[in-house]
Parts: C-alpha cells; structure tokens; sequence
C-alpha cells in the first residue's frame, strides 16, 4: 500500500504539467494551428518564473504565495512567446511546423547564453521549498488523504481546477465551439461572421498560457524549481502532444492520457523502490525509454482513426475555397 | 502519342520556368532570412552587453575566415543532416529526426572503428558505411509509421530521437572497450578507422567534407535527373496527383526516409571518425542524455538551402562559418550559445520570407509603377505580375 501511495503522490505533480501542456495543445490545434512550439513555451515560461523565484526567494514571503505569484509570470511568459507563432502561423501564413520548431530551437539557446553570462551556470537554481507535507484538515482523510493530499505540490491542486476550467471552456461557452468551428472548417466559420484570424490568435495564447504554467509547474514538480537550458524540459512538450493525440484533442481522455504517461514515467524513475521489477535486473536505461516507446505504441494503434481538427495546419485565406 | 509528346514537353518546360523563379525569389527570401537574423542576432548581444556587441558581431560575421579549415571541418556533419533533413522536404515530409539517426549512424561507426578489426584502407571506409546502415535503420521506423500506419512523421521522429539517445548512451557506458569513464567520454578511435586528412597544413579538413559534397551533387542529380526523384518531388507537391498518376506513394515514403537517414547516419561518422586537433571537438563522444545538436542545424542548413542539395552545401559552410565566428565572441566575453540564438531566428523568419519577399517586390513595384505611368495598360496578367515583382525583388536586394 505505501508503495501504491507512494507512486500516486509522486505521479500527480508529473501528470499536472504534461496535462496543462496537453490542454493548451489541444486549444490550439482545435483552432487550426500546430503547436509544435510547446517545449519552447514551456521553458521560457519556466525560466521567467524561476528568475523571478529567484529574486523574491529571500523575501521571506510564504512558498505558496511565491508559486501563484510565478505561476502568474509563468503565464505572462508564455503567452508573449506564444504570440511569437501566432504572428507567423496566421497573420504571416507561415509553416508552423517550422515555426515551432525555430521556437524550440531559440529558448535555450537564451537560457545558456544569458544564464552562462549572468549565472555562470546553465540555468537558474533556486533554493525556495514548495513541497507540501500534508494539507491541513484534507490530508486526514484517510485513503484519499494520502494519495492526494499529503506529500505533494499545491501545482498538483491548481491543475485540476485547470483542467475544470478548461472543460467549461471548451464544451459550454460560446467561445470554445467558435474555436472548434475554426479548426474544422474555418471558410464556414467566417461565412457566419466569425473572425477566423482573431479566433486562432486566442487560441494559440490559451495554450502559450496553459504551456507557461504547465513549464513552470514541471520546473516545481520534477527539479525542485530549478530549470537548466541544456536538458530544457526532456521532451515534455513533445511528450503532451502525444498526450494530446492519444486524448484526440478532447480534454478528458486528455487527462486519463497524462495520468497514463505520467505513471509510466515515475515507474522509470522508481525501479529500485519496488523489489518485484528491480529484481529483473533490467537496464534502467530501458525505463527511461518507456514512455517514449509507450506513444509509439499508443499512436501506432489511434492514428489511423485520428479525429484531428480537419484545418488543422492550414493558414487560413479568405481568397481560398 | 504526337500529342502526349507535346504536352509532356510542354509541361516540363513550363515546370522548368516555374522552378527557376522559385529558386531565383529563394535565393532573396534565404538572404533575407539571415540579414534578419543577425540584425535580431546583434540585438540580443547588444541587450546582453552593449560594450562589446560591436567588437563580438565582427566576430560573427567575420571571425570565420580567419579559420576557414574549421570552417570545412566542423560543416561536413551539418551539411549531410541538412541533405537529410532537405531530401525529405523534397518529398513533403518533415525530418525532424536527423538527430537521432545522426545518433544512430555515430554509433554504429563507432561500434565498427572498435569492433572490427580490418586493414588500414578499408577500416575506414567500412565503419563510414556502418555508419549509413545505422542511421538507415533509425530512417525506416518513422517511414514505416508514416506509411503504414498513418503516425505524423514529426511525432514519430522526435520519439526516436529520445529512444536512439537513451539507447547510444546505454550502449556506449556498456562497454569498456568504447568508453573511458575516467573523462567520461569515448575512447580515441584505432588509426585505422580514421578518415584521412586531406593533408592541408594548419587544418583538420580531411576526406569527410569533399565526400560530403559529392554526395550533395549526387542527389541532386538524382532529384533532377531520374524517375525516382521527379516521383519524389511531384509526391510532394501533390500527394494525390502523383497517387492517381500511379506513383507507390508508401514505398516512396518509406524509400525517403531511409535515404534521409543513411544521410544523418554519414554525417555522424563523418562526425566522429575525423582526426582533428581541436581537444573535444571529434574522435570522441560524451554520453549526457542530450540530444546531438547537429541534427537540428540541419534543418535550419536545409531551410536556408531551400532543400536544394546545391544550395544546402553553400548554406552548411554559410552556417558553419557563423558558428566558428561565435566561438570566438568569447574573447570579449559572450557565450558559442549566441550563435544558435542566430541560427533559430533565420529558421523563424525563413518560414515566411518567401511571403515577406514577395511583399517587398509587391511594395517596390508599386513606387515604380507610379513614377512611370506608362505600364499600366496590360500588366494584370498573372504570369507578368510575378515577373516583375521577382525582377523588382533582385533590384531591392
């Protein structure tokens, strides 16, 4: 039982930046607009809240101030970075795969540079503590209490009201079946007045939002608030698009995806906790692979009947029919 | 049949027009692109440390020539993953895992340069071409899942990437007699397993960059020349036009991408069997779980190149001058990193420079056109139109 505690506590903070990342992928590609650019706004949104984490550390404010307060920073970043592929995947039509990868090509290029010549180092290291140990009054309810509610990191909290706010978004406002509207076929869209241009902008921004927070919040959850421009955030970026694909870009098998990737991770990087699987005497190195071997698997058997956005990709021009 | 003819002729005549210009207006659209790029490039370093950006630019744009044989060097491995990366383009599809076949191909020569124990001449060669194998094999699989069972090439690719460097890693530190975890690197290759140096004193180029430019004219040829690279193209352009004209569409993937692959794979044995003096340069492979950075300047190499075997090899010794440049800015105290700042800049704006160019000519055909009111009359045709704004566009450059 404690082992299952034990990988449940440890999986959450894991599963909660992959599943914002995943949700802001999802809002821009349901748009119409790749975002292959997520691993970069991961990284500029967690590199801006960690150099702000870093200049406010010795303040003496509460740790979980200072996290909603660099989750805002977090957010800010992510959105201006994102504003970097929108203006050239709709306003400039170009190909935003390129575009996105340019974009992860650039940030940590910035991180090592800037932080080589400010930090002497290849990142920011913070020495501020968001771990929780138990939440007052939650953490003794028991079973649910442990899993959720002790040993954890109030990102785990925040992205679950995320993820119900996202939901809302997306099923019940006017605004989140207009976007769809643009992502499926944005010619009827506009024919009904809707601004396909202004519509895939703010889409791309939710996700440079959700990628901001979702960067800063892996940054918290997996380096202990530390970010490093040479391993950036391993993949995750990548990693949520394949979460995104696996979800079919609809928010709740969104989140069954993220928990599914996220456990496989933390199992990598548990093995020698849990005698059964150390006792086989595998590579680690295998486990490590797991999750990346896991999506190939997982979209080798859902591509085939992908219900991808039908836009998706395509620069919008009015001229075209 | 007389009829056929014609059109055939015809068409491809027109098709050779069509390309002219296209490669004339990318040519502008590739210098626009790095005019770009190092103007954003000196604004960072200015931002960074305005004392010194105008001594660290000059470095950047003109450090390289002081060592145009580490220029040639360090080129090769770039030039062959941008013919990966631009041989793929050709055919539609984006290899974003040169990286990893890149990987795979360093590997594989490294595991022949000490495995195998063969005599002087051939050593070399054979763990070139082991090297081929390797990235081949790591080319297949995002074909394959391309092809067969409908996974984006992009996803496919990057996945591998982690796995191919998850696993060279775990290989590398496997064995004794590859690694040396005292400086926790690879060991010196036998000398057998080196390329040769091209013997040109005072450099390190060797045998790796004339190769490598063969091999960039040899595709080209094949693009320009064969049934095999008009199928590739024309897929490209129009997948379901080259499908309905009875070209093997999924083969025809999966061929690319084993081809770009073999091509990452060289790059990353031209990589590690090249002697040079340049300590921590070559010969030797550090195993950090980081993904090899030369994949990804092939695609900003392959961008620049408009995917042009041609164009790819000026642009790899353009990019790779610029690096050499950037490490010099250490001297007034900037980081190598800058030039990667650059390079990632000229990709964003090479994704719409064409558009941009197209603007511009657009823009100064106007201010023309209205200085000299006599070429109204009949110019709304579309063919002259795009003339006169490519014309215009060369003039603005």
């Amino acid at each position: 039982m404690d082992t299952i505690y034990y990988l449940i506590q440890n999986m959450l903070p894991v599963a909660t930046p992959l599943l914002l990342v995943a949700l802001g992928g999802m809002f821009s590609e349901v748009g119409g607009v790749i975002n292959i650019a997520l691993e970069g706004i991961m990284l500029f949104g967690a590199y801006f809240a960690a150099l702000f984490v870093y200049f406010v550390q010795d303040s003496g404010m509460n740790p979980q101030v200072i996290l909603l307060l660099g989750m805002l920073v977090a957010a800010v970043a992510g959105l201006i970075y994102s504003l970097l592929l929108s203006f050239a995947a709709v306003t400039m039509k170009a190909n935003q795969t390129i575009v996105g990868t340019s974009l992860n090509m650039l940030i940590p290029a910035v991180v090592l540079l800037f932080s080589k010549m400010f930090f002497m180092s290849d990142g920011i290291t913070t020495s501020i503590n968001f771990y929780i140990r138990k939440v007052p009054v939650l953490g003794d309810i028991p079973i649910i209490g442990p899993m959720f509610f002790q040993r954890t990191y109030l990102t785990v909290m925040i992205g679950f009201v995320l993820l119900i706010i996202s939901t809302l978004v997306f099923y019940k406002t006017k605004f989140g079946l207009r976007l769809r509207a643009c992502g499926e076929h944005p010619h009827a869209a506009d024919s009904v007045g809707i601004n396909v241009h202004k519509m895939r902008y703010l889409g791309t921004s939710i996700s440079g939002i959700l990628g901001g927070i979702g960067g800063f919040f892996y940054s918290v959850g997996i380096m202990d608030g530390n970010v490093n421009g040479h391993t950036g955030v391993a993949g995750f970026g990548f990693l949520a698009l394949a979460v995104m694909i696996f979800g079919q870009w609809r928010p709740g098998k969104i989140f069954l995806g993220a928990l599914f990737f996220a456990f496989l991770r933390t199992l990598a990087y548990s093995i020698s906790l849990i005698p059964f699987l150390y006792n086989l005497g595998i590579n680690q190195t295998y486990y490590r692979m797991l999750p990346y071997v896991a999506t190939m698997v997982v979209l080798a058997f859902t591509s085939k009947k992908s219900r991808a956005p039908k836009a998706e990709g395509i620069p919008y021009d009015k001229s075209l029919r | 049949m007389q009829d056929k003819n014609d059109f055939t002729r015809n068409k491809r005549f027109s098709f050779k027009q069509i390309a002219a210009k296209l490669n004339f207006s990318s040519l502008t659209s590739a210098l626009l692109a790095i005019l770009l790029g190092l103007i954003f490039g000196f604004f960072v370093m200015l931002f960074a440390m305005p004392a010194n950006a105008l001594a660290g630019f000059r470095y950047i744009a003109f450090g390289g020539f002081s060592r145009l044989g580490d220029v040639f060097y360090f080129a090769t491995p770039i030039l062959m993953t941008g013919l990966s990366v631009g041989f793929a383009f050709k055919m539609g599809l984006f290899n974003i895992g040169a990286s990893g076949q890149y990987t795979m191909g360093m590997f594989f020569a490294l595991y022949a340069g000490f495995m195998w124990d063969l005599p002087n001449g051939i050593h070399w060669i054979a763990a070139v071409l082991a090297g081929m194998v390797g990235g081949m094999l790591w080319g297949f699989i995002p074909g394959f899942f391309k092809a067969l069972l409908n996974v984006n090439e992009v996803i496919t690719s990057i996945m591998f990437n982690y796995i191919g460097m998850y696993l060279v890693d775990m290989w590398v530190r496997g064995s004794s007699t590859m690694y040396n975890s005292t400086i926790t690197r690879t060991n010196y290759l036998p000398q057998s397993a080196q390329i040769p140096s091209l013997g040109i004193t005072g450099s390190n180029v060797n045998y790796g960059i004339v190769l490598a430019i063969l091999i960039g004219i040899i595709l080209h040829i094949v693009l320009q020349k064969t049934t095999f690279g008009y199928e590739l193209k024309a897929t490209g352009y129009n997948k379901h036009a080259a499908e309905y004209a009875g070209m093997k569409g999924k083969t025809n993937i999966i061929i690319t991408m084993m081809i770009a692959g073999a091509l990452s794979g060289l790059g990353g044995a031209f990589m590690i069997l090249a002697p040079s003096g340049i300590p921590g340069s070559s010969m030797t492979y550090e195993p950090v779980n980081i993904i090899a950075a030369n994949g990804f300047n092939g695609i900003a190499v392959a961008l620049l190149g408009n995917s042009n075997p041609i164009g790819i090899i000026f642009s790899a010794l353009f990019i790779s001058h610029l690096q050499r440049g950037g490490t010099l800015t250490n001297l007034v105290g900037y980081k190598p990193e800058i030039i990667d700042v650059v390079i990632a800049i000229i990709i964003y704006f090479s994704a719409f420079a064409m558009i941009m160019n197209a603007a511009i000519g657009e823009f100064i055909k106007k201010r023309i056109k209205k200085t000299d009111s006599d070429i109204i009359e009949d110019t709304t045709e579309e063919l002259n139109v795009t003339d006169a704004s490519n014309n215009n566009s060369k003039e603005a450059e």
